[in-house]
Protein backbone atom coordinates (compact mmCIF):
# COMPACT_ATOMS: atom_id res chain seq x y z
CA UNK A 1 0.00 0.00 0.00
CA UNK A 2 1.60 3.56 -1.03
CA UNK A 3 0.28 6.23 1.08
CA UNK A 4 -0.03 10.16 -0.20
CA UNK A 5 0.23 12.92 2.34
CA UNK A 6 -0.56 16.11 1.44
CA UNK A 7 2.07 18.73 3.97
CA UNK A 8 0.72 21.75 5.57
CA UNK A 9 3.36 24.31 5.36
CA UNK A 10 3.66 27.99 4.66
CA UNK A 11 6.78 27.58 1.83
CA UNK A 12 9.16 28.88 4.24
CA UNK A 13 8.25 26.72 7.22
CA UNK A 14 6.82 23.23 8.07
CA UNK A 15 3.87 23.05 10.29
CA UNK A 16 3.36 20.49 12.94
CA UNK A 17 0.09 19.28 11.53
CA UNK A 18 2.30 17.23 8.68
CA UNK A 19 3.99 14.90 11.04
CA UNK A 20 1.13 14.12 13.34
CA UNK A 21 -0.65 13.21 9.84
CA UNK A 22 2.47 11.31 9.19
CA UNK A 23 2.18 9.35 12.55
CA UNK A 24 -1.77 8.73 11.59
CA UNK A 25 -0.22 7.21 8.35
CA UNK A 26 2.17 5.44 10.06
CA UNK A 27 -0.92 3.85 11.67
CA UNK A 28 -2.62 2.86 8.63
CA UNK A 29 0.60 1.30 6.79
CA UNK A 30 2.68 1.35 3.75
CA UNK A 31 5.01 3.48 2.30
CA UNK A 32 4.61 7.22 3.15
CA UNK A 33 5.80 9.88 0.26
CA UNK A 34 4.68 13.13 1.63
CA UNK A 35 3.30 15.89 -1.19
CA UNK A 36 5.11 19.89 -0.44
CA UNK A 37 2.83 21.85 -2.97
CA UNK A 38 3.93 25.35 -2.69
CA UNK A 39 5.96 28.26 -4.23
CA UNK A 40 9.77 28.47 -3.08
CA UNK A 41 8.81 25.60 -0.79
CA UNK A 42 12.51 24.48 -0.74
CA UNK A 43 12.78 24.65 3.18
CA UNK A 44 9.37 22.98 3.64
CA UNK A 45 10.05 19.78 1.91
CA UNK A 46 13.46 19.54 3.01
CA UNK A 47 11.92 19.67 6.76
CA UNK A 48 9.31 17.10 5.57
CA UNK A 49 11.98 15.20 4.39
CA UNK A 50 13.43 14.67 7.97
CA UNK A 51 10.09 12.74 9.38
CA UNK A 52 10.50 9.60 10.39
CA UNK A 53 8.42 7.69 8.27
CA UNK A 54 8.75 9.31 5.40
CA UNK A 55 10.09 7.19 2.38
CA UNK A 56 10.01 9.79 -0.20
CA UNK A 57 9.29 13.75 -0.69
CA UNK A 58 7.17 15.26 -3.82
CA UNK A 59 8.17 18.71 -4.21
CA UNK A 60 6.15 20.59 -6.89
CA UNK A 61 6.53 24.10 -7.15
CA UNK A 62 4.93 26.52 -9.09
CA UNK A 63 3.76 30.21 -8.11
CA UNK A 64 -0.26 29.09 -8.18
CA UNK A 65 0.25 26.92 -5.48
CA UNK A 66 1.88 29.13 -3.10
CA UNK A 67 -1.01 29.88 -1.33
CA UNK A 68 -2.40 26.23 -1.41
CA UNK A 69 -5.71 26.81 -3.33
CA UNK A 70 -7.87 23.76 -3.24
CA UNK A 71 -8.76 24.31 -7.16
CA UNK A 72 -5.31 24.29 -7.71
CA UNK A 73 -3.98 21.80 -5.51
CA UNK A 74 -6.40 19.04 -6.16
CA UNK A 75 -5.62 19.21 -9.72
CA UNK A 76 -2.58 18.39 -9.09
CA UNK A 77 -3.11 15.40 -6.92
CA UNK A 78 -6.13 14.19 -8.56
CA UNK A 79 -4.27 12.30 -11.42
CA UNK A 80 -1.59 11.41 -9.13
CA UNK A 81 -3.76 9.36 -7.27
CA UNK A 82 -3.31 7.00 -10.06
CA UNK A 83 -0.42 5.11 -8.13
CA UNK A 84 -1.89 5.47 -4.08
CA UNK A 85 -4.24 3.97 -2.59
CA UNK A 86 -4.22 6.25 0.48
CA UNK A 87 -4.56 10.11 0.43
CA UNK A 88 -3.94 11.61 3.70
CA UNK A 89 -4.29 15.50 4.93
CA UNK A 90 -4.42 17.26 8.16
CA UNK A 91 -7.51 18.35 9.29
CA UNK A 92 -6.24 22.18 9.18
CA UNK A 93 -8.68 24.41 7.35
CA UNK A 94 -6.38 24.07 3.86
CA UNK A 95 -6.84 20.21 4.42
CA UNK A 96 -10.47 20.57 4.87
CA UNK A 97 -10.92 22.76 1.83
CA UNK A 98 -8.86 20.39 0.06
CA UNK A 99 -9.57 16.99 0.28
CA UNK A 100 -13.43 16.59 -0.47
CA UNK A 101 -12.50 17.66 -3.91
CA UNK A 102 -9.88 15.34 -4.67
CA UNK A 103 -12.10 12.81 -2.96
CA UNK A 104 -15.24 13.62 -5.80
CA UNK A 105 -13.17 13.79 -8.57
CA UNK A 106 -12.08 9.85 -7.46
CA UNK A 107 -15.89 9.27 -6.86
CA UNK A 108 -14.64 7.99 -3.43
CA UNK A 109 -16.59 9.38 0.00
CA UNK A 110 -13.82 10.94 2.47
CA UNK A 111 -13.30 10.13 5.92
CA UNK A 112 -13.23 13.13 7.92
CA UNK A 113 -11.10 13.87 11.05
CA UNK A 114 -9.99 10.53 12.02
CA UNK A 115 -9.14 10.17 15.42
CA UNK A 116 -7.94 6.56 15.44
CA UNK A 117 -6.73 3.67 13.45
CA UNK A 118 -8.34 0.28 14.16
CA UNK A 119 -7.05 -1.21 10.56
CA UNK A 120 -6.30 0.14 7.52
CA UNK A 121 -9.64 0.27 6.49
CA UNK A 122 -11.17 1.20 10.10
CA UNK A 123 -11.48 4.48 11.52
CA UNK A 124 -12.93 6.11 14.43
CA UNK A 125 -14.28 9.26 14.19
CA UNK A 126 -15.93 12.02 16.20
CA UNK A 127 -19.83 12.88 15.38
CA UNK A 128 -21.86 15.45 16.94
CA UNK A 129 -18.94 17.37 18.42
CA UNK A 130 -17.48 14.81 19.72
CA UNK A 131 -20.45 13.44 22.27
CA UNK A 132 -20.34 10.35 20.27
CA UNK A 133 -17.76 8.36 18.26
CA UNK A 134 -18.14 6.44 15.04
CA UNK A 135 -16.10 3.43 14.04
CA UNK A 136 -16.65 3.32 10.35
CA UNK A 137 -15.18 0.94 7.83
CA UNK A 138 -14.14 2.13 3.97
CA UNK A 139 -14.48 -0.46 1.37
CA UNK A 140 -13.07 2.05 -1.30
CA UNK A 141 -10.79 1.39 -3.64
CA UNK A 142 -8.96 4.64 -3.07
CA UNK A 143 -8.95 6.08 0.68
CA UNK A 144 -9.08 9.60 1.25
CA UNK A 145 -8.67 10.76 4.76
CA UNK A 146 -8.21 13.72 7.04
CA UNK A 147 -7.04 13.47 10.63
CA UNK A 148 -7.46 15.22 13.53
CA UNK A 149 -3.84 16.37 14.47
CA UNK A 150 -4.74 16.87 18.42
CA UNK A 151 -5.48 12.89 18.62
CA UNK A 152 -2.13 11.82 16.93
CA UNK A 153 1.32 12.38 18.57
CA UNK A 154 4.73 13.76 16.33
CA UNK A 155 7.07 11.63 14.75
CA UNK A 156 10.84 12.19 14.98
CA UNK A 157 12.33 14.93 13.09
CA UNK A 158 15.69 12.57 12.18
CA UNK A 159 15.11 10.86 9.10
CA UNK A 160 16.66 12.10 5.64
CA UNK A 161 14.09 11.12 2.98
CA UNK A 162 14.77 12.09 -0.44
CA UNK A 163 13.67 14.58 -2.43
CA UNK A 164 11.96 14.46 -5.84
CA UNK A 165 10.69 17.64 -7.80
CA UNK A 166 8.19 17.14 -9.81
CA UNK A 167 5.89 19.00 -12.41
CA UNK A 168 2.68 21.07 -11.48
CA UNK A 169 -0.36 21.39 -13.92
CA UNK A 170 -0.99 24.39 -15.57
CA UNK A 171 -2.85 27.32 -13.30
CA UNK A 172 -6.72 26.71 -14.11
CA UNK A 173 -7.42 30.13 -12.78
CA UNK A 174 -10.65 29.59 -11.20
CA UNK A 175 -9.36 31.36 -7.83
CA UNK A 176 -6.83 33.84 -6.82
CA UNK A 177 -5.69 34.70 -3.57
CA UNK A 178 -5.71 38.46 -2.47
CA UNK A 179 -4.27 38.61 1.16
CA UNK A 180 -4.07 36.80 4.39
CA UNK A 181 -4.58 38.70 7.74
CA UNK A 182 -1.91 36.57 9.66
CA UNK A 183 -2.36 36.97 13.63
CA UNK A 184 1.34 37.58 14.76
CA UNK A 185 2.57 36.41 18.08
CA UNK A 186 5.64 35.01 20.00
CA UNK A 187 3.84 32.56 22.07
CA UNK A 188 3.37 29.16 20.87
CA UNK A 189 0.80 28.32 18.33
CA UNK A 190 -2.65 26.82 19.65
CA UNK A 191 -2.60 23.65 17.66
CA UNK A 192 0.80 22.51 18.59
CA UNK A 193 1.37 23.83 22.49
CA UNK A 194 2.13 21.65 25.24
CA UNK A 195 -0.12 24.45 27.64
CA UNK A 196 -2.81 26.38 26.60
CA UNK A 197 -4.60 29.39 29.01
CA UNK A 198 -7.55 29.96 27.78
CA UNK A 199 -10.14 33.13 28.80
CA UNK A 200 -13.90 33.36 28.35
CA UNK A 201 -16.80 35.35 28.84
CA UNK A 202 -15.47 36.30 32.05
CA UNK A 203 -12.18 38.07 31.41
CA UNK A 204 -14.56 40.98 30.04
CA UNK A 205 -12.94 43.01 27.78
CA UNK A 206 -9.59 42.14 25.40
CA UNK A 207 -7.64 44.49 27.19
CA UNK A 208 -7.74 42.25 30.31
CA UNK A 209 -6.81 39.17 28.16
CA UNK A 210 -3.40 41.02 27.69
CA UNK A 211 -3.57 42.49 31.71
CA UNK A 212 -4.13 39.20 33.11
CA UNK A 213 -3.79 36.66 30.71
CA UNK A 214 -1.19 37.08 28.71
CA UNK A 215 1.31 37.72 31.76
CA UNK A 216 0.62 34.19 33.01
CA UNK A 217 0.73 32.73 29.45
CA UNK A 218 4.34 34.12 29.39
CA UNK A 219 5.53 32.45 32.78
CA UNK A 220 5.02 29.18 31.25
CA UNK A 221 5.30 29.49 27.45
CA UNK A 222 1.74 28.90 26.95
CA UNK A 223 -0.07 29.69 24.14
CA UNK A 224 -3.25 31.74 24.75
CA UNK A 225 -6.66 30.28 23.40
CA UNK A 226 -10.35 31.27 24.05
CA UNK A 227 -14.01 30.45 24.21
CA UNK A 228 -16.88 31.18 21.56
CA UNK A 229 -18.25 33.67 24.36
CA UNK A 230 -14.69 36.19 24.10
CA UNK A 231 -14.84 35.53 20.67
CA UNK A 232 -17.98 36.53 19.77
CA UNK A 233 -17.86 39.01 22.61
CA UNK A 234 -14.98 41.17 20.24
CA UNK A 235 -12.48 40.55 22.59
CA UNK A 236 -9.94 38.47 20.98
CA UNK A 237 -9.78 37.32 17.25
CA UNK A 238 -11.70 34.18 15.81
CA UNK A 239 -7.76 32.46 15.31
CA UNK A 240 -8.44 32.12 18.93
CA UNK A 241 -10.79 29.81 19.26
CA UNK A 242 -10.91 26.72 21.25
CA UNK A 243 -14.24 24.91 20.49
CA UNK A 244 -15.71 22.82 17.75
CA UNK A 245 -16.33 25.05 15.79
CA UNK A 246 -13.08 26.60 16.20
CA UNK A 247 -9.72 24.56 17.44
CA UNK A 248 -9.69 21.12 18.44
CA UNK A 249 -6.58 21.17 21.15
CA UNK A 250 -4.99 18.41 23.64
CA UNK A 251 -2.47 20.24 25.55
CA UNK A 252 -0.92 18.09 28.33
CA UNK A 253 -1.86 21.50 30.39
CA UNK A 254 -5.45 23.58 29.88
CA UNK A 255 -5.94 25.94 31.95
CA UNK A 256 -9.68 27.46 31.72
CA UNK A 257 -10.29 30.83 33.12
CA UNK A 258 -13.80 33.11 33.31
CA UNK A 259 -15.43 30.25 30.96
CA UNK A 260 -17.81 28.68 31.73
CA UNK A 261 -18.12 25.38 30.07
CA UNK A 262 -20.41 25.10 26.78
CA UNK A 263 -20.87 21.72 25.76
CA UNK A 264 -19.49 23.22 21.99
CA UNK A 265 -15.69 24.36 23.92
CA UNK A 266 -15.67 21.63 25.81
CA UNK A 267 -15.79 19.58 22.62
CA UNK A 268 -12.55 21.48 21.75
CA UNK A 269 -10.35 21.00 24.89
CA UNK A 270 -11.47 17.90 26.45
CA UNK A 271 -9.09 15.39 25.60
CA UNK A 272 -6.12 17.58 27.33
CA UNK A 273 -3.93 15.69 29.74
CA UNK A 274 -4.61 18.16 32.84
CA UNK A 275 -7.64 20.40 32.80
CA UNK A 276 -7.66 23.47 35.18
CA UNK A 277 -10.96 25.75 35.84
CA UNK A 278 -10.61 28.99 37.20
CA UNK A 279 -14.36 30.64 37.74
CA UNK A 280 -16.02 32.02 40.48
CA UNK A 281 -18.91 29.96 39.74
CA UNK A 282 -18.61 26.96 41.57
CA UNK A 283 -21.51 25.28 39.71
CA UNK A 284 -20.08 25.96 36.08
CA UNK A 285 -19.72 23.03 33.99
CA UNK A 286 -16.08 23.26 33.24
CA UNK A 287 -15.63 22.04 36.79
CA UNK A 288 -17.21 18.88 35.67
CA UNK A 289 -14.45 17.84 33.68
CA UNK A 290 -11.57 19.67 35.31
CA UNK A 291 -8.90 17.75 37.19
CA UNK A 292 -8.03 21.02 39.38
CA UNK A 293 -10.76 23.43 40.29
CA UNK A 294 -10.82 26.55 41.98
CA UNK A 295 -13.61 28.58 42.46
CA UNK A 296 -11.73 32.37 42.59
CA UNK A 297 -12.33 35.49 40.89
CA UNK A 298 -10.31 35.77 38.48
CA UNK A 299 -8.67 38.88 38.39
CA UNK A 300 -7.35 38.27 41.93
CA UNK A 301 -6.13 34.74 41.26
CA UNK A 302 -4.50 35.25 37.68
CA UNK A 303 -1.91 37.94 39.21
CA UNK A 304 -1.60 35.54 42.12
CA UNK A 305 -1.11 32.51 39.61
CA UNK A 306 1.43 34.80 37.85
CA UNK A 307 3.31 35.52 41.28
CA UNK A 308 3.34 31.65 42.07
CA UNK A 309 4.33 30.61 38.88
CA UNK A 310 7.64 32.76 39.00
CA UNK A 311 8.10 31.67 42.40
CA UNK A 312 8.08 27.94 41.29
CA UNK A 313 10.08 28.82 37.91
CA UNK B 1 -28.59 36.33 -10.56
CA UNK B 2 -29.96 33.32 -8.95
CA UNK B 3 -28.64 31.31 -5.44
CA UNK B 4 -29.13 28.13 -4.38
CA UNK B 5 -29.00 26.83 -0.89
CA UNK B 6 -28.67 23.89 0.37
CA UNK B 7 -30.21 23.09 3.67
CA UNK B 8 -30.30 20.01 6.02
CA UNK B 9 -32.49 18.97 8.79
CA UNK B 10 -30.46 18.22 11.83
CA UNK B 11 -30.53 17.73 15.62
CA UNK B 12 -31.02 20.73 17.44
CA UNK B 13 -27.58 21.65 18.14
CA UNK B 14 -29.30 22.50 21.74
CA UNK B 15 -29.95 19.19 22.60
CA UNK B 16 -27.74 16.73 24.38
CA UNK B 17 -27.73 13.63 22.41
CA UNK B 18 -28.63 9.98 23.81
CA UNK B 19 -26.34 7.38 21.83
CA UNK B 20 -28.32 3.65 21.92
CA UNK B 21 -26.62 1.42 24.44
CA UNK B 22 -26.81 -1.38 21.61
CA UNK B 23 -24.22 0.76 19.45
CA UNK B 24 -26.65 1.17 16.56
CA UNK B 25 -26.52 4.76 16.47
CA UNK B 26 -28.13 7.97 18.01
CA UNK B 27 -31.60 7.98 19.53
CA UNK B 28 -33.43 10.82 18.00
CA UNK B 29 -37.06 9.44 19.13
CA UNK B 30 -39.18 12.98 20.26
CA UNK B 31 -35.71 14.88 19.61
CA UNK B 32 -35.83 18.57 18.62
CA UNK B 33 -34.71 18.77 15.05
CA UNK B 34 -34.19 22.53 13.56
CA UNK B 35 -32.04 23.91 10.07
CA UNK B 36 -28.22 23.07 10.59
CA UNK B 37 -27.13 26.27 12.17
CA UNK B 38 -24.44 26.87 9.61
CA UNK B 39 -27.02 26.28 6.44
CA UNK B 40 -29.32 28.78 8.60
CA UNK B 41 -26.43 31.35 7.76
CA UNK B 42 -26.03 30.68 4.01
CA UNK B 43 -29.42 31.07 3.91
CA UNK B 44 -29.72 34.22 5.53
CA UNK B 45 -26.65 35.36 3.41
CA UNK B 46 -28.23 34.57 0.18
CA UNK B 47 -31.46 36.59 1.47
CA UNK B 48 -29.65 39.46 2.26
CA UNK B 49 -28.01 39.44 -0.81
CA UNK B 50 -31.63 39.45 -2.50
CA UNK B 51 -32.79 42.30 -0.24
CA UNK B 52 -29.76 44.60 -1.46
CA UNK B 53 -31.04 43.62 -5.00
CA UNK B 54 -27.81 41.62 -5.71
CA UNK B 55 -30.32 38.50 -6.47
CA UNK B 56 -33.48 37.74 -8.37
CA UNK B 57 -33.73 34.89 -6.87
CA UNK B 58 -33.25 32.26 -3.76
CA UNK B 59 -33.91 28.45 -4.13
CA UNK B 60 -33.45 26.74 -1.00
CA UNK B 61 -32.84 22.67 -1.30
CA UNK B 62 -33.16 19.90 1.17
CA UNK B 63 -32.10 15.79 0.85
CA UNK B 64 -33.81 14.20 3.73
CA UNK B 65 -36.94 12.63 4.97
CA UNK B 66 -40.48 13.95 4.08
CA UNK B 67 -39.95 15.91 7.45
CA UNK B 68 -37.28 18.05 5.88
CA UNK B 69 -40.19 20.13 4.23
CA UNK B 70 -40.36 21.56 7.82
CA UNK B 71 -36.69 23.15 7.31
CA UNK B 72 -37.65 24.52 4.05
CA UNK B 73 -40.67 25.93 5.19
CA UNK B 74 -37.95 27.81 7.80
CA UNK B 75 -35.84 28.93 4.83
CA UNK B 76 -38.60 30.20 3.45
CA UNK B 77 -39.63 32.19 6.36
CA UNK B 78 -36.06 33.70 6.51
CA UNK B 79 -37.04 34.55 3.07
CA UNK B 80 -36.06 32.23 0.40
CA UNK B 81 -38.47 32.55 -3.08
CA UNK B 82 -39.27 28.67 -3.56
CA UNK B 83 -37.88 25.15 -2.17
CA UNK B 84 -37.03 21.76 -3.67
CA UNK B 85 -36.98 18.73 -1.39
CA UNK B 86 -35.60 15.30 -2.30
CA UNK B 87 -37.37 13.26 -0.78
CA UNK B 88 -35.14 10.14 1.03
CA UNK B 89 -35.74 6.99 3.43
CA UNK B 90 -35.07 8.40 7.20
CA UNK B 91 -31.62 6.99 6.97
CA UNK B 92 -28.46 9.69 6.62
CA UNK B 93 -27.04 10.03 2.93
CA UNK B 94 -23.60 10.73 2.79
CA UNK B 95 -21.91 14.13 1.44
CA UNK B 96 -21.00 12.25 -1.99
CA UNK B 97 -24.49 11.45 -2.99
CA UNK B 98 -25.98 15.24 -1.99
CA UNK B 99 -23.04 16.76 -3.80
CA UNK B 100 -23.77 13.96 -6.96
CA UNK B 101 -28.09 14.96 -6.33
CA UNK B 102 -26.79 18.67 -5.86
CA UNK B 103 -24.57 19.04 -9.06
CA UNK B 104 -27.87 17.88 -11.14
CA UNK B 105 -30.08 20.11 -9.31
CA UNK B 106 -27.24 22.81 -10.17
CA UNK B 107 -27.18 21.97 -14.14
CA UNK B 108 -31.34 22.12 -14.22
CA UNK B 109 -31.61 25.75 -12.32
CA UNK B 110 -28.42 27.57 -13.29
CA UNK B 111 -27.71 29.39 -10.20
CA UNK B 112 -24.69 32.05 -9.89
CA UNK B 113 -24.02 30.96 -6.51
CA UNK B 114 -24.37 28.31 -4.20
CA UNK B 115 -24.49 29.42 -0.35
CA UNK B 116 -23.99 26.16 2.18
CA UNK B 117 -22.86 25.67 5.55
CA UNK B 118 -19.90 24.33 6.02
CA UNK B 119 -20.63 21.27 7.64
CA UNK B 120 -23.68 19.63 9.22
CA UNK B 121 -23.50 19.24 13.03
CA UNK B 122 -24.53 15.85 13.22
CA UNK B 123 -21.48 14.01 11.06
CA UNK B 124 -19.39 16.72 11.06
CA UNK B 125 -18.56 15.86 7.83
CA UNK B 126 -17.14 19.24 6.13
CA UNK B 127 -17.53 17.95 2.67
CA UNK B 128 -20.26 18.51 0.67
CA UNK B 129 -19.63 22.33 -0.38
CA UNK B 130 -16.23 20.98 -1.70
CA UNK B 131 -17.10 17.84 -3.19
CA UNK B 132 -20.07 19.82 -5.47
CA UNK B 133 -17.60 22.49 -6.66
CA UNK B 134 -15.36 19.77 -7.46
CA UNK B 135 -18.00 17.79 -9.74
CA UNK B 136 -19.31 21.13 -11.26
CA UNK B 137 -15.41 21.90 -11.92
CA UNK B 138 -16.06 25.82 -10.20
CA UNK B 139 -13.78 27.31 -7.39
CA UNK B 140 -14.83 27.15 -3.66
CA UNK B 141 -14.80 29.54 -0.84
CA UNK B 142 -14.86 27.73 2.26
CA UNK B 143 -15.60 29.04 5.71
CA UNK B 144 -16.41 31.95 4.80
CA UNK B 145 -16.78 35.34 7.09
CA UNK B 146 -17.80 37.89 4.90
CA UNK B 147 -18.74 37.41 1.25
CA UNK B 148 -18.46 40.55 -1.49
CA UNK B 149 -20.27 40.25 -5.33
CA UNK B 150 -18.18 42.11 -7.59
CA UNK B 151 -17.67 42.27 -11.57
CA UNK B 152 -18.96 38.91 -11.86
CA UNK B 153 -16.76 37.63 -8.77
CA UNK B 154 -17.26 36.42 -5.24
CA UNK B 155 -14.80 37.99 -3.05
CA UNK B 156 -14.71 35.78 0.19
CA UNK B 157 -13.13 36.12 3.51
CA UNK B 158 -12.13 32.77 4.98
CA UNK B 159 -11.55 31.92 8.37
CA UNK B 160 -8.61 29.91 8.40
CA UNK B 161 -6.23 28.50 11.47
CA UNK B 162 -3.77 31.05 11.20
CA UNK B 163 -6.39 34.31 10.68
CA UNK B 164 -7.84 35.04 8.02
CA UNK B 165 -7.93 35.00 4.38
CA UNK B 166 -9.05 36.29 1.34
CA UNK B 167 -9.68 34.95 -2.30
CA UNK B 168 -11.15 36.13 -5.47
CA UNK B 169 -13.59 33.33 -6.77
CA UNK B 170 -14.65 33.51 -10.41
CA UNK B 171 -18.63 33.09 -10.58
CA UNK B 172 -20.31 30.61 -10.76
CA UNK B 173 -18.62 29.08 -7.56
CA UNK B 174 -19.43 27.53 -4.16
CA UNK B 175 -19.35 29.30 -1.27
CA UNK B 176 -19.47 27.65 2.44
CA UNK B 177 -20.26 29.33 5.64
CA UNK B 178 -18.85 30.03 8.57
CA UNK B 179 -20.51 31.49 11.99
CA UNK B 180 -19.22 34.66 11.97
CA UNK B 181 -20.46 35.78 8.14
CA UNK B 182 -23.91 37.12 10.14
CA UNK B 183 -26.31 36.30 12.33
CA UNK B 184 -29.79 34.77 11.34
CA UNK B 185 -33.01 36.63 12.10
CA UNK B 186 -36.13 35.36 13.13
CA UNK B 187 -38.78 34.93 10.97
CA UNK B 188 -41.77 37.26 11.65
CA UNK B 189 -44.99 36.02 11.88
CA UNK B 190 -46.35 36.84 9.05
CA UNK B 191 -43.02 35.60 6.97
CA UNK B 192 -44.14 32.19 8.12
CA UNK B 193 -47.57 32.36 6.92
CA UNK B 194 -46.41 33.96 4.00
CA UNK B 195 -43.83 30.98 3.97
CA UNK B 196 -46.76 28.05 4.00
CA UNK B 197 -48.21 29.46 0.51
CA UNK B 198 -44.43 29.76 -1.05
CA UNK B 199 -44.33 26.98 -3.64
CA UNK B 200 -42.35 23.37 -2.46
CA UNK B 201 -41.23 20.77 -5.22
CA UNK B 202 -40.60 17.39 -4.36
CA UNK B 203 -38.27 14.85 -6.16
CA UNK B 204 -36.86 11.62 -5.23
CA UNK B 205 -32.84 10.81 -5.96
CA UNK B 206 -33.65 8.55 -8.80
CA UNK B 207 -34.86 11.73 -10.71
CA UNK B 208 -31.42 12.83 -10.50
CA UNK B 209 -29.73 9.39 -11.42
CA UNK B 210 -27.98 9.38 -8.32
CA UNK B 211 -27.59 6.42 -6.00
CA UNK B 212 -27.91 7.06 -2.28
CA UNK B 213 -26.62 3.89 -1.07
CA UNK B 214 -23.94 4.46 1.72
CA UNK B 215 -20.29 3.82 0.78
CA UNK B 216 -19.08 3.38 3.98
CA UNK B 217 -20.35 1.11 6.97
CA UNK B 218 -20.76 2.47 10.38
CA UNK B 219 -20.03 -0.55 12.57
CA UNK B 220 -21.32 1.18 15.83
CA UNK B 221 -21.86 4.42 17.07
CA UNK B 222 -20.12 4.58 21.10
CA UNK B 223 -20.32 7.09 23.98
CA UNK B 224 -16.67 9.09 24.07
CA UNK B 225 -14.87 8.38 27.05
CA UNK B 226 -16.01 10.55 29.69
CA UNK B 227 -14.08 12.49 32.20
CA UNK B 228 -14.90 12.66 35.69
CA UNK B 229 -14.33 16.14 37.88
CA UNK B 230 -11.27 15.94 39.84
CA UNK B 231 -10.74 17.85 43.14
CA UNK B 232 -11.03 21.14 44.07
CA UNK B 233 -8.15 23.31 45.54
CA UNK B 234 -8.41 26.17 47.99
CA UNK B 235 -5.74 28.53 46.93
CA UNK B 236 -3.70 29.67 43.78
CA UNK B 237 -0.72 28.00 45.74
CA UNK B 238 -2.10 24.34 46.46
CA UNK B 239 -2.86 24.29 42.68
CA UNK B 240 0.52 25.39 41.45
CA UNK B 241 1.97 22.84 44.27
CA UNK B 242 -0.36 20.28 43.41
CA UNK B 243 0.43 21.31 38.71
CA UNK B 244 4.17 20.53 40.26
CA UNK B 245 3.85 17.90 42.08
CA UNK B 246 1.02 15.51 41.66
CA UNK B 247 0.31 16.26 37.87
CA UNK B 248 3.99 16.95 36.90
CA UNK B 249 3.11 19.24 34.05
CA UNK B 250 5.21 22.41 35.21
Amino acid sequence: MTILLLAEHNNGALHAATGKAVAAAKDIGGDIHVLVAGHNAKPAAEAAAKLVGVAKVLHADAPHLEHGLAEEVAALVVPMMSSYDVFVAPATTSGKNVAPRIAAALDVMQLSDITKVLSADTFERPIYAGNAIQTVQSPEAKKIITVRISAFPSVDETGSAAVESIDAPAALGLSTFERAELTKSDRPELSAARIIISGGRGLQSGENFTKYLEPVADVIGAAVGASRAAVDSGFVPNDMQVGQTGKVVAPELYIAVGISGAIQHLAGMKDSKIIVAINKDGEAPIFQVADYGLVADLFQALPELEAELKKAG
Amino acid sequence: MKILVPVKRVVDFNVKIRVKPDGSGIDLANVKMSMNPFDEIAVEEAVRIKEKGGASEVVVVSIGPAKSQETLRTALAIGADRAILVETADTPVEPLAVAKILKAIVEAEKPDLVILGKQAIDDDCNQTGQMLSGLLGWPQGTFASKLELTDGAAVVTREVDGGLETVRLKMPAVVSTDLRLNEPRYPSLPNIMKAKKKPLDTKKPEDFGVDIAPRLNVQKISEPASRKAGVRVGSVAELVQKLKTEAGVL
